[in-house]
């Protein structure tokens, strides 16, 4: 009797001195140079600032969708933070699984007191998301190849042409993306893609399309994969994120360029899950008004190409923290790149990734 | 005749006049008790642990009450209403689903139910997100037939009522039927259209290819059973340090050590091309296909099958190999006839085993496997982690599991369970 007495006193008292002497934060990341760039230009300055907060990487974002839902289900949220895709954003709100955020409220404003929900502006596609990042999913390609006679792809249809351009391609295994390439390039205006998308015959006229260099192809799964495709010669030509493919040319030095036509724009960013204790909540908003400020997501870009998602961000990103170049060329938002850019479109998607992707797996396992 | 056991002679009772019988069946009750309670953490382990999460996956690949609990009111005055009409549901449920959805949107539950429908026809998750934001604005008198189509004519399409009817009832086959390539119409069960059916297929391949690699882990593991089995203690134990040392490597590791030899400018290809067997323009394909699978996975899986074969040829006396030679036996009658009977437990146990752990593989047809190398599991590794269909996916999870039961039967029919030996 004692004895427990004495054993739930200690436990309570261990538990209190805990709770008041330090924070932890457990954010999700992807790992690699990202999660790299977000612990220099987030966690340690603010670990600087709040010496009681311990931050712990957990690099799961990958699977953060079907690990949230587990959570939930099991009535344990072990996550304070969540950084995942826009799309994937939009389904953890439509699940229930993601806390909504008032911007205005919640974030800090831009440095000459714009409100946040105009400094995010459009990139807000969803209530329970706070944009980080626009990065884009574009095409890297070889320049020491012999076949192609000095010339270079400078069109995204140049990826389907075999006879100017020929090699081998590396493209992602789903239908995102892949499917509105092939339909620009099958002469479909950029306004009309989801429309026609929507239609059976437009799907057929985008596998069609693909079909042209379907034996050319290999298809990839992981970010990393295209790189190192590009690196070892194995594909001539083959699209990753950009943020990869600045790496391959910028830090590992390889014969490699990138073809900026028709680049597709993607957000990431985080999501705060729903059902943390008040105290956790009121924790990782603190972080999150930090983390998100105007000079912490320039900040960001020294250490990886991704272009801030604030507006107000934008002037001030500087040079390469290691490399010291000069970052803004290499966003994909700078002008120069973003000549013809292609917005996804995050509620279509949501509505028919499950139909497309069952045609595109069909298609691609015949 | 007197049956009562006491007073027949002729049964044996103990001291007390029992019966033998009864008593022995009482001590032996007894016995199987205390073993039972030794072994009762096991059993609640396994029972925990391992029969639940099956029992839980089952009952989700049926289970369908989602509807139902966003929408009683809906379901219920849905009842009247007969999915084969050509007549849209009267006022009434409309007015229903408003009182519904207003439930629903206020606890944000509406759009999981729009995502789970969406598994079912494209377009419901933006629906129903679409009206839940515009429910609070709509006019509480009425009429709400006309105010829902307004928001969205989905609404007043026959095809969206009749979807929301069919997957009323607490349990659906849908999610079965997904995964066989088939769907639920209003006319019945029928086969999805050919440019959707995927399902069939990589089950059939993910058993052809499992028996391949079986197969090839057989053809390559027997003769280095053999040698393992016959050499030497002091050289065994080094070529058998050879053999488990990739088996202390990381798969990951493995898998892309693979991807550096077999890829078109990789090692294997380099050295063809060299030796002029091959030209540099018909460099051989051996990677992101089925090729690929085939190959990383035997050599994964390979330690799996010489453990068993080695262990039960060791036990194998060389004196039976001697005996028969020295009765005029050829080397191939002796070893055909005399030594290899004597390995087909090893045989049994390396093939089980590699059979069952290949047919649930992922990671490695993941990362070699291209289009055409790749199995069933990765299709419900997709549906769990990425579309988040957890139904489908269970269900597809229970299919597999059937057929490795199935297969399981026929294995014991044919070589006999009792004839699989570990050594």
């Amino acid at each position: 009797m004692k004895l427990k007495t004495i054993l739930m006193a200690g436990a309570a008292s261990a538990m209190m001195t805990s709770a008041a002497l330090a924070t932890d934060l457990t954010i999700v990341s992807w790992g690699g140079a990202y999660s790299n760039s977000q612990n220099e230009a987030y966690h340690k300055p603010y670990m600087a600032q709040n010496p009681d907060v311990t931050i712990i990487n957990d690099e799961s974002s990958a699977e953060a969708v079907a690990k949230l839902r587990a959570m939930n289900e099991a009535g344990n949220i072990t996550w304070d933070l969540v950084d995942v895709l826009a799309s994937d954003a939009i389904r953890l709100c439509d699940e229930g699984l993601a806390e909504e955020i008032d911007f205005d409220e919640e974030l800090a404003p831009a440095p000459d007191g714009t409100p946040a929900s105009e400094d995010f502006g459009d990139l807000i596609v969803a209530d329970c998301f706070i944009p980080q990042i626009v990065y884009s999913t574009t095409f890297g390609y070889r320049t020491d190849i012999e076949a192609w006679k000095g010339k270079e792809p400078d069109d995204i249809c140049d990826v389907f042409d075999l006879e100017t351009f020929p090699g081998k391609r590396a493209l992602e295994k789903r239908p995102i993306n892949n499917m509105e390439w092939a339909l620009l390039c099958d002469g479909v205006a950029k306004d009309d893609v989801y429309d026609v998308l929507e239609t059976d015959e437009g799907v057929a006229r985008a596998l069609a399309k693909l079909d042209t260099i379907k034996d050319q192809t290999v298809w990839w799964s992981a970010g990393a994969e295209t790189p190192q495709l590009l690196a070892d010669g194995e594909v001539a030509i083959g699209s990753t994120y950009n943020g990869r493919l600045f790496s391959l040319i910028e830090e590992q030095k390889q014969p490699v360029k990138i073809l900026w036509d028709a680049q597709v724009f993607d957000l990431d960013g985080w999501i705060v899950p729903a059902g943390l204790s008040d105290e956790r909540k009121a924790a990782v908003m603190k972080y999150l008004r930090f983390a998100t400020d105007t000079q912490r997501l320039a900040d960001q870009a020294k250490y990886i190409s991704y272009g801030p998602a604030r507006k107000s961000s934008a002037p001030l990103v500087g040079k390469h923290a290691t490399l010291g170049i000069d970052m803004a060329p290499h966003m994909p938002t700078d002008p120069a790149n973003a000549k013809n850019t292609f917005l996804y479109n995050y509620e279509w998607w949501a509505d028919y990734r499950d139909d497309l992707d069952a045609k595109f797996q069909a298609w691609l396992s015949k | 005749m007197n049956m009562h056991p006491q007073s027949d002679p002729q049964v044996l009772t103990t001291r007390d006049g029992t019966p033998l019988k009864v008593s022995l069946a009482k001590a032996l009750r007894r016995e199987k008790l205390r073993s039972l309670a030794l072994i009762a953490p096991l059993l609640i382990f396994i029972l925990v642990t391992f029969a639940a999460p099956i029992a839980d996956m089952l009952l989700r690949s049926v289970e369908n009450g989602i509807v139902e609990n966003t929408l009683p009111k809906t379901v219920n005055a849905l009842s009247g209403w007969d999915v084969t009409s050509s007549q849209l549901p009267g006022e009434p449920v409309y007015k229903a689903l408003y009182e519904d959805l207003k439930v629903a949107t206020a606890e944000k539950t509406h759009t999981r139910l729009g995502s789970r429908l969406n598994y079912e026809a494209s377009g419901m998750s933006s629906l129903f997100r679409k009206t839940g934001r515009r429910i609070k604005r709509m006019d509480e008198a009425g009429p709400f037939a006309e105010q829902f189509i307004d928001i969205d004519k989905d609404w007043g399409d026959l095809a969206t009522w009749r979807l929301l009817k069919r997957y009323s009832p607490k349990y659906t086959p849908g999610y079965f039927l997904n995964a066989a390539d088939a769907q639920l119409t209003a006319d019945g069960i029928a086969m999805k259209p050919e440019n959707e059916r995927i399902y069939l297929l990589l089950f059939a391949r993910t058993l052809f290819l499992s028996l391949t690699i079986t197969l090839c882990c057989l053809l390559l593991g027997y003769p280095i059973a053999f040698l393992l089995a016959s050499l030497p203690l002091r050289s065994a134990n080094l070529l058998m340090i050879l053999v488990l040392l990739p088996f202390w490597t990381s798969l990951l590791v493995r898998t892309s050590a693979w991807k550096v030899l077999l890829q078109q400018e990789g090692v294997i290809n380099d050295f063809l091309v060299w030796i002029g067997v091959i030209g540099d323009a018909s460099r051989l394909v051996m990677i992101n296909n089925k090729t690929g699978t085939i190959i990383a996975m035997t050599h994964i899986l390979l330690p799996f099958m010489i453990l068993p074969l080695f262990s039960v040829m060791k036990t194998i006396s060389p004196s039976y190999v001697r005996a028969a030679k020295s009765l005029g036996a050829t080397d191939w009658t002796a070893f055909w006839r005399v030594y290899f009977p004597q390995t087909v437990p090893g045989i049994g146990a390396g093939a089980i085993l590699v059979f069952i752990l290949a047919i649930g593989y992922y990671i490695t047809p993941e990362l070699v496997g291209g289009t055409d190398g790749i199995f069933i599991s990765n299709r419900i590794a997709y549906h769990i982690s990425s579309s988040l269909n957890w139904g489908l996916a269970a269900a597809l999870g229970v299919i597999l599991l059937g057929a490795v039961l199935l297969l399981f039967y026929v294995y014991d029919k044919i070589v006999g369970i009792d004839n699989v030996k570990l050594g």
